[in-house]
């Protein structure tokens, strides 16, 4: 019997050729295995190949969404006729999780073949994919790659074979909000009580039905005159004053810094520098004002197109940072806006 | 953070590159970016052109500060 075959998706940083400066590289393919398909083929057993390695850089992809990557990539994956796909795992890698949902969806639902990816409970591809595709279940680093991969192999083998899915416990895979009807053996009333009892009790409980977690907030409301608004400029971009002397990490954030900008009518490189490990930092080097526009804020501030600009900012490192965190960060700063009479913000990410 | 904010009754606009992403954490007022490496501007068109384009941009954000948001909104053009 032939090997069964199977196309990998990876992005430019587990392909070994770079990092951020490497984000921008166009697609290519390489014949065999490359980085974790050596893992994944190991996980796949001997009836199974990984036959090419599909690569593309994080920023390429998502800003040529529109000019036609996932069709190229799609024509490339099919070349091979692949009886499977994987891509990723992503952990939690913000652009390339939403690069490996993306091209799966695709995979999966036009070229008909059985796809798969992996990524960390708080990657944005997670929500954004979860019920488009199984999506395995990893951590937050690529330190999770062995367990992950054989959770992936195994629920990919069962796709292309034909098998029952089980549910995304048994399987390892974020819920999909997929409900699938059977008999218990036990009737509903009954392990309604033991439910209740378990609670009670302050066990460990598991519910058939999770309530949906929304979590929207209403957008808050207009001001009226933006000539007499007082104005905040809040990043997640990383940039900071030279020295960042408040040691913001460069990923994975768990502070935010607040430094003014008084008496600035721009943003210059002699005062600030970026430290966001998530894009190629040449540009906002070279003139903050990319990130952080003090430069157009001062001019609408002396125009009277606004009230007035804030003679601070507030930054943070938005790649890799947990959303938990993030939402803390707002709660602390929020009170000192407030306090400071902060009317509307703008808000930059890169 | 930008959810935070709306919570917190400050109208926020999120400038930013990855609009499915703002979308997914819920911002209600986002505005696209020029590109990931220089959100505000682009460089390769020389400063001036690359400042205009950052005008627009932050102008068009804080005019979305001005209007009532029942549902998150993708302002992709002046209005």
């Amino acid at each position: 019997m032939s090997k069964k075959k199977i196309v990998h998706y990876i992005n430019q940083f587990f392909a070994g050729i770079g990092g951020e400066e490497k984000a921008d590289i166009a697609p290519e393919v390489k014949e065999g295995v490359v980085g974790p398909g050596v893992a994944l083929e190991a996980a796949l057993g001997d009836d199974y190949e990984i036959v090419a390695t599909v690569i593309c850089g994080d920023n390429y992809f998502s800003s040529n969404l529109e000019n036609g990557v996932v069709e190229e990539l799609l024509k490339t994956i099919k070349s091979y006729e692949p009886d499977g796909f994987i891509a990723g795992p992503a952990f939690n890698a913000g652009r390339y999780g939403v690069s490996c949902g993306t091209i799966a969806v695709a995979v999966q639902d036009e070229l008909g073949i059985p796809a798969i990816t992996g990524m960390f409970e708080e990657n944005p591809g997670t929500d954004m994919f979860r019920k488009s595709i199984e999506i395995i279940k990893t951590k937050g680093s690529s330190a999770d790659m062995r367990r992950s991969t054989k959770l992936m192999a195994n629920l990919l083998k069962k796709k292309i074979n034909g098998e029952e899915v089980l549910g995304p416990e048994e399987e390892g895979y974020h819920e999909r909000g997929i409900r699938v009807n059977y008999f218990n053996e036990r009737r509903g009333s009954e392990r309604a009580v033991e439910l209740l009892l378990k609670k009670i009790r302050g066990e460990e409980v598991y519910t058939d039905y999770p309530m949906p977690k929304v979590d929207r907030v209403p957008a808050a409301p207009p001001i009226k005159d933006l000539s007499k608004a007082k104005i905040a400029l809040i990043t997640s971009g990383g940039v900071v004053p030279q020295g960042n002397p408040d040691h913001i990490e460069s990923s994975s954030a768990t502070k935010w810094g607040k430094y003014s900008i008084a008496g600035m009518d721009h943003a210059d490189k002699k005062d600030f520098m970026t430290i966001h490990g998530g894009y190629d930092r040449e540009f906002i080097t070279e003139d903050p004002d990319l990130c952080i526009p003090v430069d157009v804020l001062r001019e609408l501030e002396k125009e009277g197109y606004i009230g007035e600009l804030v003679d601070y900012f507030i930054t943070t490192t938005g790649t890799g940072t947990a959303t938990n965190n993030a939402k803390r960060f707002a709660e602390e700063y929020l009170p000192m806006l407030i306090e400071d009479g902060v009317d509307a913000v703008l808000l930059t990410s890169t | 953070m930008v959810k935070e904010i709306d919570r917190a009754g400050i109208p926020v606009a999120h400038i930013c590159t990855v609009v499915p992403i703002s979308l997914t954490i819920g911002a209600n007022r986002i505005v696209p970016a020029i590109g990931i490496p220089y959100p505000l501007g682009d460089p390769t068109q020389g400063e001036k052109k690359s400042k205009e384009i950052r005008e627009q941009l932050v102008k068009r954000a804080l005019k979305t500060l001005t209007i009532p948001v029942e549902e998150q909104t993708v302002f992709e053009e002046d209005f």
